[in-house]
């Protein structure tokens, strides 16, 4: 459920494409997505054949694509929405469609990769990629809270459901800032429980 | 707020990375340099909290909901480079596992919503703290903060699709400026209620964890503040023609605000009567200095209400 909820699949399927190395997966959704970005609009083969790639990626890679078509639906509102506003401007109207393939296909390629590729050897290449050790370490232990913290967030909002039966506004409003700042503050607590626990592991 | 890849061309995302790359590499000196060890991981657990947070949808007017972007409320609480640290944090996830905002737009989030988001809204928090010290100043100021970091990144990200040429200025900033006035009043409500959460629950929390001597922090700010009023010089400033003071009250409120003392809320009104230009022009400037000084009267009302008389003796504010 957390899954659905979050929009990222936990559940691993071994594929050809999960196997492949992250450096070189990455890599290659980069130029895809850079060639994209840049390609000029009469560059319709790029498009194409950029598509195609992705689609027999999707196929050797086992997502299921029910999943693909709700994560893509759950993130075109804004694209919509601009292709929408663009719609109505006279001047604009051919760009708009430009803009919705490029944006698809990023999209698809940043799904795929992100689903076939675990968050930790996406850190180990950025980290042989010289980004600084502090975004690492917030990187890495964002992460890994990341999934607790919201299934904390859930259970609270669920406590708070079968408790509150009013129904005022206002009454709402405080109930869920209250619920936000004690997930901060217990967030807060955790995580000096984490340094704790990282010091008796020998950190630093 | 979520810039897809697409959206901007070329020379936005080189620009964008370059002033965010300056931002966050500064941010994260600053951070290694000021943070005690012991708070390391919690920038880690804040990023995850601000993402938790996210997920959690708080009911706006007409029964559509909205949630909490938190640049403002993080740099309250940690201090404006964790914040930005944080919000990048968050930002790459967001990118990278989740597909929520562009790859080479990446940048462009991480200006809008770390740098302006979080520090710009953090200049504003602590030059209203000035003003108004004690709780109450300290709500008001984060409501405030709040409301004006949500729409100055929505007039930069506008700025940004427009100088990419990928929305016309006029609809782009139509659009974004007033959807964002709107969901800014959101954003800077939840801000306070949370703050002042908080604040009851463990005061030791609020205090800024990287306080620095105040010399030191201005400097930072100031950087910050310069990075800020670059962005928007690039990227608001062309369009801005027939509302060319934005610009410099903008500079004013991000990034000369020490300088400038108390001329947060009061400088929009005369900038933009002096700029004599074409009606409509006028008219939007109008709007908008009394839209802020509304919202302004508005977050001090907020915190008369939530903040007890008494409360203030309770809780002695940082020193």
């Amino acid at each position: 459920m957390i899954d659905d909820w979050v929009g990222h699949l936990h559940r691993r399927w071994d594929s050809p494409v999960a196997r492949l190395p992250a450096t070189f997966k990455l890599g290659v959704g980069l130029v895809i997505i850079f060639g994209t970005v840049l390609a000029p609009p009469w560059a319709v083969g790029w498009f194409v054949s950029a598509a195609l790639l992705l689609l027999i990626t999707v196929a050797l890679s086992r997502i299921p694509p029910l999943f693909l078509l709700k994560r893509l639906a759950w993130l075109s509102p804004l694209i919509l929405g601009v292709a929408l506003v663009n719609a109505l401007q006279p001047a604009a109207r051919g760009s708009w469609m430009l803009v919705a393939a490029k944006s698809t296909i990023c999209l698809l390629t940043i799904i795929v990769v992100s689903n076939t590729t675990p968050f930790s050897r996406i850190l180990r290449v950025l980290k042989a990629a010289h980004v600084p050790g502090l975004l690492i370490t917030t990187l890495a232990l964002m992460h890994r809270y990341l999934f607790v913290l919201v299934e904390e967030a859930e259970r609270m909002r669920r406590a708070r459901a079968s408790r509150t039966f009013t129904h005022r506004r206002g009454a709402r409003w405080q109930t869920l800032s209250t619920v936000v700042s004690q997930l901060f503050v217990r967030a807060s607590e955790r995580a000096e429980r984490i340094y704790d626990a990282m010091c008796a592991r020998g950190w630093k | 707020m979520h810039i897809p890849d697409g959206f901007i061309d070329a020379k936005t995302a080189a620009a964008t990375a370059l002033l965010s790359a300056a931002g966050v590499g500064l941010a994260l000196r600053q951070a290694r340099r000021t943070l005690p060890p012991r708070r390391v991981p919690l920038l880690g657990l804040a990023a995850a909290f601000l993402f938790a947070t996210q997920m959690v949808n708080f009911p706006v007017a007409g029964g559509t909901s909205g949630h909490l972007v938190g640049g403002v409320l993080v740099a309250a609480l940690l201090g404006p480079s964790a914040a930005i640290v944080v919000l990048t944090a968050v930002l790459i996830v967001q990118c990278f596992l989740f597909a929520d905002g562009g790859v080479l737009a990446l940048g462009a989030n991480v200006f809008n919503m770390a740098i302006i988001g979080a520090a710009g809204g953090y200049a504003i928090y602590r030059l209203v703290c000035h003003w108004l010290p004690g709780t109450r100043g300290q709500v008001a100021a984060v409501a405030f903060a709040g409301w004006c970091s949500t729409l100055l990144a929505s007039i930069c990200c506008a700025g940004e699709l427009a100088w990419s040429g990928t929305v016309a200025w006029p609809a782009a900033f139509t659009a974004m400026a007033s959807v964002h006035m709107v969901i800014g009043i959101g954003e800077g409500l939840i801000s306070a209620l949370v703050f002042l959460a908080i604040r009851r629950m463990r005061p030791d929390l609020t205090g800024e964890i990287n306080a620095p001597a105040p010399t030191r922090q201005w400097g930072e700010l100031v950087c910050y503040g310069l990075l800020a009023a670059l962005g928007i010089t690039i990227f608001v400033a062309p369009f801005a023609c027939p509302w060319p003071d934005g610009l410099e009250s903008v500079a004013a409120r991000l990034g000369f605000e020490h300088q400038a003392g108390h001329r947060v809320v009061r400088a929009p009104a005369p900038g933009y009567q002096v700029a004599g230009v074409r009606w409509a022009a006028g008219a939007t400037a109008v709007a908008g200095a009394a839209g802020t000084l509304v919202v302004f009267g508005l977050a001090l009302l907020l915190a008369r209400s939530l903040v007890r008389e008494t409360e203030e003796d309770n809780h002695p504010t940082r020193p």
